[in-house]
């Protein structure tokens, strides 16, 4: 616990390569498959979110603890240029880059906690968390 | 990571063996569809089992695959997308609206030949009715 994955992504591998190894966390955490695949799909939305506005990132991601409750945590993070209008880049259907316009709101709509940080012409930080349900 | 494109009859099959990513996904688009006109095929297959996930980009590039496909004269089927997958994509509000899935490759097979006897029904020339 409290160990950090730190992948870098500037290439399209990256992307693959991340949400293969965010898989593999979450069932370290005991997600089930199901919810495996959907912290995969995020990650992967995320991190081509990074690719397509900033060319380069990183992803960081681990275990998390909230008294007896695991999760996954996801955070990327770039120095691209910035997210100028938070609440439209959280539309579904809205991309400024020809896409579906799911990449943000499709992660946010995946994951339990979503936290967007982005600062114009300073860069972007996304967090992420999974919780794994208890019952 | 190539996916390979085998013909069978009037049908091509693409059959995904791994983990793709977006390039690879693009390349799929541009071989197939160049493939639709060069062999002639009336139908398309891809075999989506192997994929670990199906994000907004994956679905954009199969849908893209299929209409492209339905312009160049095929009907295109999505087969194998696997629980989870299905699972993960209605959580990130994904459909394939407009595109046909089936469980498998035999379902696959199944539904082209359905629709491409159906086509070929359509297309006959009426017989002249009476003598005049």
């Amino acid at each position: 616990m409290g160990e950090e994955l730190r992948l870098p992504i500037a290439a399209d591998v990256d992307v693959v390569e991340a949400r293969q190894q965010g898989r593999a966390l979450a069932a370290v955490a005991g997600f089930s498959s199901g919810e495996q695949t959907v912290i995969a799909a995020a990650i992967s939305e995320i991190a081509r979110n990074i690719l397509m506005y900033a060319k380069k990132g990183e992803i960081i991601l681990s275990l998390v603890q909230n008294g007896d409750r695991q999760g996954v945590a996801v955070v990327a993070i770039d120095q691209g240029p910035g997210i100028p209008d938070i609440d439209r880049a959280l539309q579904y259907g809205y991309s400024t880059s020809h896409g579906v316009g799911a990449g943000l709101p499709g992660a946010k709509r995946l994951m339990d906690e979503f936290e967007v940080d982005s600062v114009v012409g300073r860069g972007t930080t996304i967090t992420m968390k999974k919780w794994r349900r208890t019952i | 990571m190539e996916v390979p494109i085998l013909r069978q009859g009037q049908f091509l099959i693409a059959s995904i063996q791994s983990a793709l990513t977006d390039a690879d996904l693009s390349h799929l688009r541009e071989a197939l569809i160049a493939q639709v006109g060069r062999s002639r095929c009336r139908g398309v297959i891809v075999d989506v089992t192997a994929l670990d996930v199906m994000d907004s980009f994956a679905v954009r590039t199969l849908r893209d695959i299929a209409h492209m496909a339905r312009l160049r004269g095929a009907e295109t089927v999505i087969v194998g997308i696997q629980p989870d997958v299905a699972f993960a994509m209605v959580q990130l509000g994904l459909t394939l609206k407009g595109v046909a899935t089936v469980l498998d490759l035999e379902e696959g097979l199944a539904f082209l030949h359905g629709r491409t006897q159906e086509r070929t029904l359509e297309v006959k020339p009426k017989k002249p009715s009476g003598r005049g």
